[in-house]
């Protein structure tokens, strides 16, 4: 066989795994806005669920997640930060360096169950916060801790050395260096990040089952030290534990989440576009 | 001039603390399951734990076997396995070599999307699509199987696999692509005889990192792999997996009970075959740096 | 200032800079090769010579640039005003050692923060005080007249040679005593290179400057006295006009001639 025939037959091979990888996605969308579409009413949005989650709206739920995703945010976003600037321009290429490389590494490998057994262990049980918020957004900061360290330290990366440099030469301190010759260059990068990480643990199940999620309150939190609904949770509950729950509620549900999820990458992805577009270093 | 100086001292101090937390962290997710689990292994050998066929944690007696459970983890990971590397390798080549453009950044945003899609989401429609399709087509019982349970991992495995891979591809120095051009091969023989040997290191780790995440996986795997604790044979019977084990069985537990203690020993052998997973993964991403 | 003896007695001159056995390595390459030299009050000092003469390393010394390099050693020692640099904390050094380097490296900032850039971390000066100190820096480099209408507009939109100058007026905003150049017209076109030169004999008569380059004909038209590099070795020092008609080393004849470099 000639060789370019083999690369026709070879791309296509290649072009068919590609198309199979991508339709699925399109297919899960499709499937969720065609079901869901119809369900979705201001009042699905605004008010308690009703008659054990048959009727009503899953207003706490989506609440709930808002509460947690900001507050975990809190979190991990100074820590995050704080730790990308240790590893970007203070860190020098020893020991300690490779095993906090390794650590982040490992933070992002482990299961979210486990994290969700590591929130009980210790915020829900040791900590004696008891199932609340404050458990549930911690366990996501921390799961979401290398997501941020990643993306941030990506950010300061790319500002050019030269900044600094001149920075430096004007006389300034390191630290005055980083804060105005640095930071503010990356911080649509960092942005990207933070809100990527936020979509993340909007749609986390796994590590809020055991410290935070309420299968149903009648009423809204009030404190950071309540249970919370939270929509993953509820998605979960409604298609596995509730028989005669109609298919438009649950997909519904599945819309709203999917929606709340990929609103907020598309705002990560329009800042980080608008920054390559203007940036002219 | 003196307080800038023990404000910046002060900053300083915490930006290493904040670089050192995520050490502190690894340490303290493992100490705090130690903590638990260690309970349960004064009581049940770690060999009984691991080789016993029966998992009946609140039966009486109780039978702590999760032999089952590692099974069903690892032919559901398997299964996944077939699914996605082969898949995502190829998909990996085509947009790093062959799509160009609109096209390519189509696809890319494809694959971001199909990795922002959350777990419970992709279970959820694996239960109300996948599982009766599978039921009709084998014509099986149920259609909560391990196989319904490799497919939807093997696709969330595929963002991980294809980033990685094509990170390794496009670190390969365009001169040895540009050597094998300039001797006259194709594209293609340039691909598969030049830069896919220069990327291995890189698209192993990427499979290694992809099945880390399949191992790990949650509430999809709960939702549509039926959860029966038996050794499983074949591909189209329920099973059940440690991380379905402990999601689903932590709501029933009595705090302080032997079955409360078990679902962290679980906990434990999962950190622990993770934390392998991860850091062989990063020995083989860090040697492709060099 | 010290006042330094030098060889033809009975003449006195000032040096701002003295530098003894200095070496510099970057990790096992050593870039340069126990120099020294000593660097008077208000001249141009020009420094030529080829890639790898050590003529970078030995100007990034002078304000210890070097250091941010993990692989960087040194031994040796650079006098500034009697005080060895080493003892002076780096931050107080660059403040009186300013640097331009090869490409204008402006801040994507405003033209007037750019130029407030340094002044404004260094001590609370106040709004007019600012503005006194960027009209006179601007001045300085020649560029007030082209930017006064504009001052808040973004730097990166002025031309190669307008940033250049930019780069100089923010470094003079500092009131620094010496003004290192790093090839500092490398990327500029004639008429921009000789608005910068202009700038850097006018600058002389307040500041002492050190000036490396790669093109031997800009330091034959600025410097008072040069200096000819070759592998991180000085290989002669001497008035300008002495150097480039009648070199006393083959070398420097040779590179001037453009036989090699």
């Amino acid at each position: 066989m000639k060789t370019t025939t083999k690369q026709k037959i070879a791309f296509s091979i290649l072009f068919l795994c590609t198309i199979m990888v991508v339709l699925p996605v399109l297919f899960v969308l499709g499937i969720i806005i065609k079901n869901g579409w119809h369900g979705i009413n201001w009042q699905f949005l605004t008010t308690m669920p009703k008659d054990g989650m048959r009727g009503g709206g899953i207003y706490p739920a989506i609440v709930g997640t808002l509460y947690l995703v900001s507050l975990s945010i809190v979190f991990s976003l100074p820590i995050g930060l704080l730790a990308a600037i240790y590893l970007n321009e203070y860190a020098k290429d020893n020991l300690l360096t490779r095993l906090i490389r390794l650590a982040i590494v490992n933070l992002s490998g482990v299961s979210s169950v486990v994290y969700g057994l590591f929130g009980l262990a210790l915020f829900v049980t040791f900590m004696k916060f008891g199932v609340s918020i404050l458990s549930g957004a911690l366990t996501l900061a921390i799961m979401n801790l290398p997501i941020v360290i990643t993306a941030s330290r990506e950010a300061l990366a790319s500002v050019p050395y030269s900044f600094r440099e001149v920075s430096y030469s004007l006389g300034l301190s390191r630290w005055q260096t980083i804060r105005h010759s640095v930071l503010p260059f990356a911080i649509p990068g960092i942005l990207t990040g933070a809100i990527l990480s936020l979509a993340r643990a909007a749609g986390e199940t796994a590590p809020i089952l055991f410290t935070v999620a309420a299968f149903y309150l009648p009423k809204l939190p009030d404190s950071i030290f309540d249970q919370a609904m939270a929509l993953p949770y509820h998605l979960y509950i409604i298609s596995t534990q509730i028989p005669n729950i109609s298919t438009e509620t649950r997909y519904a549900t599945a819309l709203v989440l999917v929606g709340i999820v990929f609103s907020m990458n598309i705002i990560a992805v329009v800042i980080r576009a608008r920054l390559r577009k203007r940036k002219k270093w | 001039m003196k307080l800038r100086q023990i404000k910046e001292f002060i900053i300083e101090k915490l930006i290493f603390l904040s670089g050192i937390l995520s050490i502190l962290f690894v340490v303290l997710i493992f100490t705090f399951l130690l903590k638990e689990g260690f309970l349960f292994f004064k009581e049940i050998s770690i060999k009984t734990f691991i080789t016993g066929k029966y998992w009946y944690p609140i039966s009486d007696p109780e039978q702590f076997g999760i032999l089952p459970l590692i099974l069903g983890s690892l032919i559901v990971t398997l299964g996944a396995i077939i699914v996605s590397v082969p898949l995502s390798i190829a998909c990996a080549f085509y947009i790093s070599e062959v799509a160009q453009g609109r096209i390519k950044d189509i696809l890319k945003a494809g694959i971001e999307m199909l990795a922002a899609i959350p777990s419970v989401v992709l279970g959820f429609i694996g239960m109300t699509t996948l599982v009766p399709f599978l039921k009709n087509v084998f014509n099986l019982p149920t259609g909560l199987t391990a196989l319904s349970g490799s497919i939807m991992l093997g696709l969330m495995a595929m963002p991980t696999i294809i980033t990685i891979s094509e990170d390794a591809i496009n670190a390969v120095p365009k001169s040895y692509k540009e050597g094998a051009l300039a001797l006259g091969a194709t594209r293609w023989q340039a691909m598969y005889r030049v830069i896919i040997h220069a990327a291995l290191p890189g698209i192993i780790a990427a499979s290694m990192l992809g099945i880390g995440r399949v191992i790990g996986e949650t509430m999809a795997v709960m939702m549509i792999t039926g959860n029966a604790a038996v050794i499983p044979t074949t591909f189209l019977q329920p099973v059940r997996t440690l991380t379905a084990t402990i999601a689903a069985e932590m709501g029933e537990t009595v705090h302080g009970s032997m079955h409360y203690y078990s679902l962290f020993a679980i906990g434990i052998i999962l950190f622990v075959i993770t934390f392998i997973i991860n850091v062989t993964a990063d020995m083989f991403l860090h040697r492709n740096k060099k | 200032m010290v006042t330094h003896a030098t060889r033809s007695p009975g003449h006195q001159v000032t040096s701002k800079i003295i530098i003894q056995q200095l070496s510099i390595w970057f990790g096992k390459v050593l870039a340069l090769r126990s120099l020294n030299l000593e660097i008077q009050g208000n001249e141009i000092l020009g420094v030529i010579g080829p890639a790898n003469s050590g003529k970078t390393s030995f100007l990034r010394q002078l304000n210890r640039l070097n250091e941010l390099e993990a692989s960087f050693r040194m031994s040796g020692e650079v006098i500034l005003d009697n005080k060895n640099i080493q003892h002076i904390k780096p931050e107080a050094l660059r403040k009186r050692v300013g640097m331009i380097f090869a490409l204008p490296q402006v801040l994507p900032i405003s033209i007037y923060d750019n130029v407030a850039y340094g002044v404004r971390m260094h001590d609370g000066k106040s709004k007019s005080e600012l503005d006194g100190i960027v009209e006179d820096s601007l001045k300085s480099s020649f560029l007030w007249d082209e930017v006064k209408d504009r001052l808040k507009e973004l730097a990166t939109k002025l031309s190669g040679g307008q940033q250049q100058r930019l780069c100089i007026s923010r470094t003079l905003a500092v009131k620094p005593e010496v003004v290192l150049f790093d090839e500092p017209c490398s990327g500029l076109d004639p008429i921009s290179t000789a608005k910068v030169e202009e700038s850097m004999l006018k600058l002389k008569e307040k500041y002492t400057i050190v000036l490396v380059t790669n093109n031997t004909k800009q330091a034959a038209r600025v410097s008072d006295r040069t200096a000819f590099f070759l592998t991180g070795e000085l290989v002669e020092i001497d008035k300008t006009h002495k150097l480039f008609t009648a070199p006393k080393d083959k070398r420097t004849e040779e590179y001037i001639q453009g036989k090699f470099g």
